[in-house]
């Protein structure tokens, strides 16, 4: 009896926490009149333009290793030339939208988390509720729909990028023809490569908005309470983004 | 008239508040006072919803503060709370108007919050100015008139002196005390500063133990033994 108790306990937690979440998310993407447009207008700069440069650079080191190594790996069996189409593919299908998505985790969930968990402990969000303002429409609304507007955009950038880098590379030390090159980087890619990395790119923002609101709006007290409330959002959702990653490759590939 | 009945609540094992009952009178402004820990920002989060209570209920004009009538409830309400609570994000004034901008034009909402924060003696170049930017008695002065901004029926105050010299703390007073004679609005401060109970009250309620221990007019609480205990090294004779 013990041990049923000891596996149904945390089982029940688990549920109860998932249900919670989807509840929480399902709320938080209702958008209700007024339509929060500019709180969404500056959410997607925040997340978005200002998550630019490091999304960019981390595409353009990738592309530029991945052409690195698959030109040695493929050498080995006389399949060198397949750099291109391979740095774009794996670019677009799966190293763009996953890189992006832990980068703009890293930096976008720790903010939303520290900035709504700081209006908590300040009581900022109890304000929020004295003045008949709902604080899920007010802070989770507008933060969710730019999150799942703008990575879909930044994958697509990050993913022109790291091909770039590849090229790059290529050209410069592989000894590629730079036209070649681009052609055999289109050459292979389907639509469906694309559109599936901007789907996950989607996936994956809603995933970092999420949580960087939950456990904002969770926070202790204090600034332990914000600092444990960061560090959650950002490994909820670096986990979250990989558990999706093989949940959305294995729906779209599989 | 706000109607409190049979109000508990529990944290864990531990009981915060274990049957208060108090009614505040329309236009009446009540102090709840009580050591620190014995419950009385809980007792002000059960009146707002914002802590749901294990039992007992809220009445407003006779009627249960169910979700419906809470809202009703939150559109007549102004609140000051301990920190100001301002919205970093917004400028000052943008603070102010919070609720107004949702019904108004920002140039007719602007212009009322400019008259509130003069209420409060600050000037309109405060207006622009960022939380950030202000000291702690201007974000008081700022979240007093944010809590006046659209005229409420009831305001509560959560320890509005706290955190300030007694320079600021007696101005603080002195406009709380001004603002609830002008406008006829029930207040009610929890506070642990004597002074503000003076200043400000008509009522005194004490908070011990998880319920109400003593309520009496402010006037008369020099003679309460319950209150003096309670006032400990403070000056009763000055009530």
């Amino acid at each position: 009896m013990n041990a049923v108790r000891a596996v149904g306990r945390p089982a029940l937690r688990v549920t109860r926490g998932i249900g919670a979440l989807a509840l929480f998310m399902a709320r938080g993407l209702a958008v209700a009149r007024p339509f929060p447009g500019r709180a969404i207008l500056h959410h997607l700069i925040q997340i978005g333009w200002l998550s630019l440069p490091v999304v960019g650079l981390t595409a353009l080191f990738t592309g530029a290793a991945l052409a690195l190594q698959i030109h040695s790996g493929g050498a080995r069996f006389q399949a060198g030339d397949v750099v291109p189409a391979i740095v774009a593919i794996g670019m677009v299908r799966e190293l763009g939208p996953v890189l992006g998505g832990l980068m703009v985790a890293a930096r976008v969930a720790s903010s939303i988390a520290a900035e709504i968990a700081t209006m908590r402990v300040t009581e900022q969000i109890d304000a929020l509720v004295t003045l008949s303002t709902d604080p899920v429409r007010w802070l989770v609304t507008p933060r969710l729909w730019a999150a799942l507007l703008v990575l879909p955009v930044l994958v697509a950038v990050g993913d022109i990028i790291g091909i770039m880098g590849g090229w790059l590379v290529g050209t410069t030390s592989l000894g590629f023809n730079s036209a070649t090159y681009i052609a055999n980087s289109w050459a292979y890619l389907e639509g469906w490569d694309i559109a599936s990395g901007l789907i996950k790119g989607a996936v994956f923002g809603l995933v970092v908005a999420t949580s960087g609101c939950w456990f904002g709006m969770r926070s202790g007290r204090g600034a332990a309470g914000v600092g444990r409330a960061t560090t959650s959002a950002v490994v909820a959702a670096a986990v979250g983004i990989l558990a999706a990653n093989f949940i959305l490759t294995a729906l779209f590939f599989q | 008239m706000i109607e409190i009945r049979g109000l508990g609540k529990s944290f864990g094992a531990k009981p915060v508040l274990a049957g208060v009952d108090l009614t505040v009178e329309q236009g009446e402004s009540l102090c709840v006072i009580g050591q620190s820990g014995t419950g009385k920002s809980v007792l002000l989060k059960c009146i707002l919803g914002l802590v749901q209570p294990d039992a007992g209920q809220v009445l407003w004009q006779g009627h249960p503060l169910d979700a419906a009538a809470r809202v009703r409830f939150l559109a007549d309400f102004g609140m000051l709370f301990q920190g100001g609570a301002l919205f970093d994000s917004l400028s000052v004034w943008q603070n102010v108007a919070f609720r107004l901008r949702q019904r108004l034009p920002d140039g007719q909402a602007r212009a009322i919050a400019l008259d509130k924060l003069s209420r409060v003696g600050l000037g309109p170049e405060t207006a622009d100015l960022m939380p950030a930017e202000l000291s702690g008695g201007m974000a008081k002065r700022v979240g007093l008139a944010r809590a006046i901004a659209d005229d409420p029926q009831v305001i509560f105050f959560d320890e509005p002196t706290t955190g300030l010299d007694p320079i600021r703390a007696r101005a603080i007073n002195r406009l709380i005390r001004g603002i609830v004679s002008e406008t006829g609005a029930t207040a009610i401060t929890i506070t642990h500063d004597m002074d503000s109970v003076r200043a400000i009250g008509d009522r005194v309620a004490l908070l011990q133990g998880g319920r109400i221990a003593h309520q009496g007019p402010v006037d008369q609480m020099s003679r309460v033994p319950a209150l003096a205990d309670f006032m400990g090294g403070d000056s009763i004779a000055a009530a």
